[in-house]
């Protein structure tokens, strides 16, 4: 253990209120923490930059799960048990909750958080893939209001995000409207559990009549940010499902990706996979129609 | 008590130019130990007496330790730790066998080389011209660390009068007391070691210990107060050993018909910086290098060389693991060169009774290895799923193989070994009548406690729980030698048998107890000697069997008391969208003389299965200039309780009448089949040759591609 | 430059079913506040980032790595650790059914094995293989290889299911 608790402060709020106007009066000194599953462990490894942590673990406003209408809400510091609890998400979302099977052990998942994972923002992170082919949007939560924010937009870059330092995620909306798409999710990583994905992949796609009407295809630790494959799946909407269509799109996704040699795997090894998953996706297709 | 931390080098190799202390820490608060505190002499003595406690100007490996400090607030340690700013001059410094051996750079003493064998048998140089095929194949094992899931840790007081007391996660009491011992010019009463509760060992406990007790009695002999040091699991796993990575070369002169007629092989083991236990290592590795087979002339030159990384040490197997890869891939190949089947291959070449080793040890115990090998078979159903597989292959993302893993694992210490640790060994009547085993073996998970009191408790003739142990402490129990070398059943259990028939005898010749004592009137009969004559203990010797000769020099004879011999056989499944295996099914058959305890002895086995499974498929060590890159456990990857097959295991029994109630050692035995096995059945299922553990998925894709660009560019123009 | 110290504080939680308050920094983690301010070393560091489970406690019942909680966060919170579930009506099936299928060798991650087990089979009762495979899939064990740990809760499954 590499730090000094002595170094740091942690404050528990009791609501969300209390959690923005800290925020706002003392502006990029309170850091969120909620399930700690990721803060702890730079923490321990003494690389943790802030000295001072806001609770926002089992906050009521943070942790619910609502179900509306056009979309659902998933409060930001649900964790990755509640998720797979929830049976609607199972149903509707199916993606998510797998994402969220694959995540740690159970005491990982009982911690860890979705809002976590995304403000984290590693590239390999488990759940962002599902949130870009769901075409998520989120909540941000300040002392002067709430904003939304496409999903897609939020990651500018490797670590960097489009949340002000007085901001919070509050929740991670998921338009009702994935009905009827063929699913599709992969995590590659070097062992059947509590790993860190290679290469991580999330798909969905409507047939209809033999065509591929709409597909949407997100792969996660082939960047610096999660991705939605748009050039790919600017080729393959429209088109039939044949052998010559689904060699191309899989060289389409391979142009598309910047993997790296890292301490976990290598580029070509992510780039093949990737080609193959997609390959593996789009045949998939014709055996569900 | 305070609690202590260690400064070590960034660098791989060089000089210390400067050490500054930052102006940001009170250092009047710390205690701080260099090289210049060391009372006697600044090495840990082991084998060569080369690895110094604290560097003394020259690092020869990142994390070498260089300064230690201790505090009484531990999360005041890794703050000051950061604070020290060393300056080297660098130097340059060598990672590889290869580099090793080009000697650009010498390392260690004249010419990087800790130590060599050569085992010469028969007339090596004539049979070349008789084959029908020359074989040459080359073969890599990487790093392997132990990762017990208790780190090293020590606590250690010094007094005066007393001397020094460590208390700590150990294997083996004895080495650390003599590593105490030199470096503090203390007499052997004036050291004191205890073992206390070990979180798992491996091998990795055999003699870093030594280190880690010598730094927290240094801080506590400086300081005057008790000192305890924790490793946290990063500085665990960067700083202390690995397995030796290893590079065999085999060159072998078939016949026609399959059959070894000899050949040579070249096995080099990368020892890291200081020669620690690389002699050892090497010498299990030279001995095991010919497999289960019969060689009737065979040139075996080995050498363990020297680099900049962190010195490599015991890890369960100790050289076998690497050797028996090498060599049962190389029977594949074999095997594919004169086409046939590679067990078939295997059947014409095992060693049988009456034939000699590589070192010309007969094998005198009735072992039958075609039997063993087509029962392992029948039970992996290997034919019939071989024909089903190269069927469904043809039509699937998803390609599954067999491989075999045949091999032998000798127990105890190397041919004199066992006479010189002159093992002792102590079994004592109790005041409550009940019975105390006396021994410096440890546990640590393998079962030595257990064990050690059924041998005792059958010796006597009592029930299991009139029998105790006492902990592992050097002012209390006799060196019964090191807790290694799978010799604790097999070699300590039998002292201990002996030691207690002479308490047994002592008590009978006392006319208060007959021979066909029941459980209650031994224990009276102990009780009263205990009360009216004092101290009741017989303490048993280690003696040589007789008619057991081995050449050190020529490394010849008989190498070890006994082997276990063993059939592996892996069933697995590559998926060629990911170059990811699973292991579906493994089959792990041994003759191991005696089961002493069957749950205990599937337990070893099952669990060194999963350790040759990480060996084989998941653990690799990512070095950047001599340093563990990976050194945490989220990216050092061992298998978690979803990753592991269906193990089925089985023993046979030949006994072995030089071990307990016929026991031989197996702790170590099922480290060495699951790597060759693994691999065996991956080339089996994608019909393409790897050459190395661990086989990660890519450096699968990464072999498959150049296969294939090897396989196109071979084909003649114009034919597709 | 001086670093501002943070300030001790009272957390009082209930430790296998007894109160308890102490004074400690708030990002103290509970893993050291047991082994070192309670006394309670059943729990054990393995690797301190939340991968081997060798520090698993419940809070609450539900099973976390208590390397990664920071005492600030336990207010009123019910922690159970493997010294407290000798009270766990599951306890004595799986203590013996660890002892009888061999799914303790060194014993350093028991504790935690055992808390992950008995967390499993509070929403599990009769759990197959895989699924006591997933449960058990964040403790790593170095010394077994599972498989007679995860005979061992089977075997405990079926005890309990049988009374």
């Amino acid at each position: 253990m590499k730090s000094n608790p002595a170094d740091y402060e942690l404050f528990a709020p009791e609501s969300l209120r209390t959690a923005v106007s800290m925020m706002a009066e003392n502006p990029r000194q309170w850091m969120p923490i909620a399930g700690g599953t990721d803060v702890m462990v730079q923490y321990a490894a003494g690389v943790l930059k802030s000295r001072k942590l806001l609770s926002l673990w089992n906050l009521a406003e943070l942790r619910r799960i609502e179900v509306l209408a056009n979309e659902v809400r998933i409060g930001a510091a649900s964790t990755y048990t509640d998720i797979r609890r929830n049976e609607m998400l199972g149903c509707e979302f199916p993606l998510l909750v797998r994402a969220a099977s694959w995540t740690g052990g159970i005491a990982n998942q009982n911690r860890g958080t979705l809002g976590g994972n995304i403000v984290n923002a590693s590239p390999a992170a488990d759940s962002l893939p599902a949130l870009l082919v769901y075409e998520a949007e989120l909540i941000l939560a300040s002392a002067g209001g709430e904003r939304r924010v496409a999903y897609v937009d939020f990651h500018t870059g490797y670590k960097k995000m489009q949340l002000a330092p007085d901001e919070l995620i509050r929740a991670v909306c998921l338009p009702r409207g994935a009905a009827g798409y063929l699913s599709y999710a992969r995590k590659v990583g070097a062992r059947n559990a509590q790993a860190i994905s290679k290469v991580a992949i999330a798909a969905l796609a409507k047939v209809e009549e033999s065509m591929i009407s709409d597909v949407r295809i997100a792969l996660g630790s082939v960047a610096p940010i999660p991705i939605r494959l748009r050039e790919t799946e600017r080729f393959v909407r429209g088109k039939g499902l044949d052998a010559a269509m689904i060699g191309a799109a899989r060289k389409a996704a391979i142009s598309e990706i910047q993997p790296i040699d890292d301490i976990r795997s290598t580029a070509r090894y992510r780039s093949t996979v990737v080609g193959n998953l997609v390959q593996e996706f789009l045949q998939s297709l014709g055996a569900n129609r | 008590m305070l609690y202590g931390a260690t400064v070590r080098s960034r660098i791989p190799r060089g000089r210390i130019k400067k050490i500054t202390f930052g102006p940001a820490v009170d250092w009047r608060e710390y205690v701080v130990v260099s090289a210049q505190d060391i009372p006697g002499k600044n090495y840990i003595a082991l084998i060569e007496d080369d690895q110094p406690c604290l560097a003394d100007g020259a690092v020869n490996h990142p994390e070498e330790p260089i300064l230690l400090l201790a505090h009484p607030d531990r999360h005041a340690l890794p703050k000051a730790v950061a604070a020290i700013e060393i300056e080297y001059e660098a130097l340059p410094a060598i990672f590889s066998i290869d580099e090793s051996e080009r000697k650009d750079q010498i390392i260690w003493r004249e010419d990087n080389i800790f130590k060599s064998f050569l085992i010469e048998k028969g007339d090596v140089d004539g049979v070349w011209a008789k084959a029908d095929y020359i074989v040459e194949g080359e073969y890599f094992t990487g790093a392997q660390e132990q990762l017990y899931i208790e780190t090293n840790g020590m606590i250690a007081a010094f007094e005066e009068h007393k001397g020094i007391t460590v208390w700590g996660s150990l294997q083996c009491p004895y080495y650390v007391h003599k590593a105490l011992m030199a470096l503090f010019g203390l007499t052997e009463d004036k050291v004191r070691v205890v073992q206390t509760e070990t979180g798992g060992a491996f091998g990795g406990k055999e003699e870093y210990p030594s280190m880690i007790a010598a730094h927290a009695s240094l801080l506590a002999m400086k300081s005057g107060r008790p000192v305890k040091m924790i490793y946290g699991r990063a500085e665990d796993m960067a700083a202390t050993t690995k397995r030796h990575p290893s590079r065999t070369r085999h060159r072998t002169a078939v016949s026609k018909q399959g059959k070894i007629l000899g050949g040579e092989i070249e096995f080099v083991i990368d020892g890291g910086a200081y020669a620690t236990l690389s002699s050892v290592v090497l010498s299990r590795g030279t001995i095991h290098a010919g497999g289960p087979y019969y060689w009737p002339s065979v040139r075996i030159r080995t050498k363990a060389v020297a680099t900049n990384v962190p010195p490599h040490g015991a890890f369960r197997g100790f050289g076998a693991p690497q050797a028996l890869f090498a060599m049962e891939r190389h029977i594949e190949k074999i095997a594919r060169t004169v086409n046939l089947t590679s067990d078939e291959v295997r059947r014409r070449n095992f060693l049988r009774p009456g034939q000699t080793t590589t070192t010309e040890q007969v094998i005198k115990e009735p072992i039958d290895l075609v039997k063993l090998l087509d029962r392992g078979l029948e039970l992996a159903d290997y034919q019939a799923k071989r024909k089903r597989f190269a069927r469904q292959n043809l039509s699937s993302a998803r390609k599954s193989g067999l491989g075999i893993g045949a091999f032998l694992h000798g127990a105890g210490f190397t041919g004199s070994g066992e006479r010189y640790l002159s093992s002792v060994v102590g079994v004592e009547g109790a005041a409550d009548g009940g019975v105390t085993v006396l021994v410096s073996s440890t546990e640590f998970g393998q079962g030595t406690n257990t064990v050690l009191c059924q041998i005792a408790a059958q010796a006597l003739g009592l029930p299991y729980d009139d029998v105790t142990i006492a902990q592992p402490d050097t002012s209390e129990v006799p060196n019964s030698g090191p807790t290694v070398a799978s010799r604790t059943a097999m070699v300590v259990g039998n002292l201990v048998a002996s030691a207690a028939l002479g308490v047994k005898q002592t008590l009978i010749a006392t006319g208060k107890l007959h021979q066909n004592y029941t459980a209650g009137e031994f224990r009276a009969a102990c009780r009263e000697f205990v009360a009216t004559r004092g101290k009741l203990q017989s303490l048993a010797r280690y003696e040589s069997p007789e008619g057991i000769f081995w050449d050190d020099q020529k490394y010849r004879g008989e190498a070890y008391a006994a082997f276990a011999w063993a059939v592996y056989v892996a069933e697995v499944t590559a998926d060629l969208s990911t170059y990811s295996v699973t292991v579906n099914d493994f089959v792990a058959l041994q003759e191991v003389g005696r089961v002493i305890n069957p749950v205990l002895a599937r337990g070893q086995i099952i669990g060194g299965v999963a350790q040759g499974i990480g060996f084989a498929l998941y653990e690799k060590v990512e070095w950047r200039d001599g340093r563990m890159a990976n050194s945490q456990m989220t990216n050092y990857i061992i298998p978690t309780s979803a990753d592991m097959p269906t193990i089925r295991v089985f023993f046979e029994e030949l006994g072995n009448q030089h071990g307990a109630f016929g026991a031989k050692g197996i702790g170590e035995l099922p480290m060495d089949g699951p790597a060759p096995a693994i691999v065996n059945a991956i080339e089996d299922a994608l019909g393409v040759p790897f050459d190395s553990a661990p086989l990660l998925p890519e450096e699968i894709l990464s072999v498959m591609t150049s296969h294939a660009a090897n396989a196109e560019s071979e084909s003649p123009a114009g034919v597709r | 430059m001086t670093t501002s110290r943070s300030a001790k504080c009272e957390i009082s939680f209930s430790v296998n079913g007894e109160r308890k308050s102490v004074r400690v920094y708030p990002m103290e983690r509970l893993l050291d506040v047991l082994r070192e301010e309670l006394n309670l070393t059943g729990t054990k560091e393995g690797c301190g980032e939340g991968e081997c489970g060798a520090c698993s406690v419940l809070i609450d019942g539900v099973l976390v790595d208590s390397c990664l909680i920071p005492m600030g966060q336990l207010a009123a919170a019910n922690i159970t650790t493997i010294e407290g579930m000798a009270s766990n009506s599951r306890f004595a099936r799986l203590r013996d059914a660890f002892l009888e299928c061999g799914g303790a060798q060194c014993g350093i991650c028991t504790p935690g094995m055992i808390l992950a087990a008995a967390h499993l089979l509070e929403r599990n009762p009769a759990p197959s293989f895989d699924e006591i495979r997933e449960g058990l899939s964040g403790n790593l064990c170095r010394c077994t290889g599972y498989i007679q740990i995860i005979e061992a809760v089977a075997e405990a499954a079926r005890r309990i299911g049988a009374k």
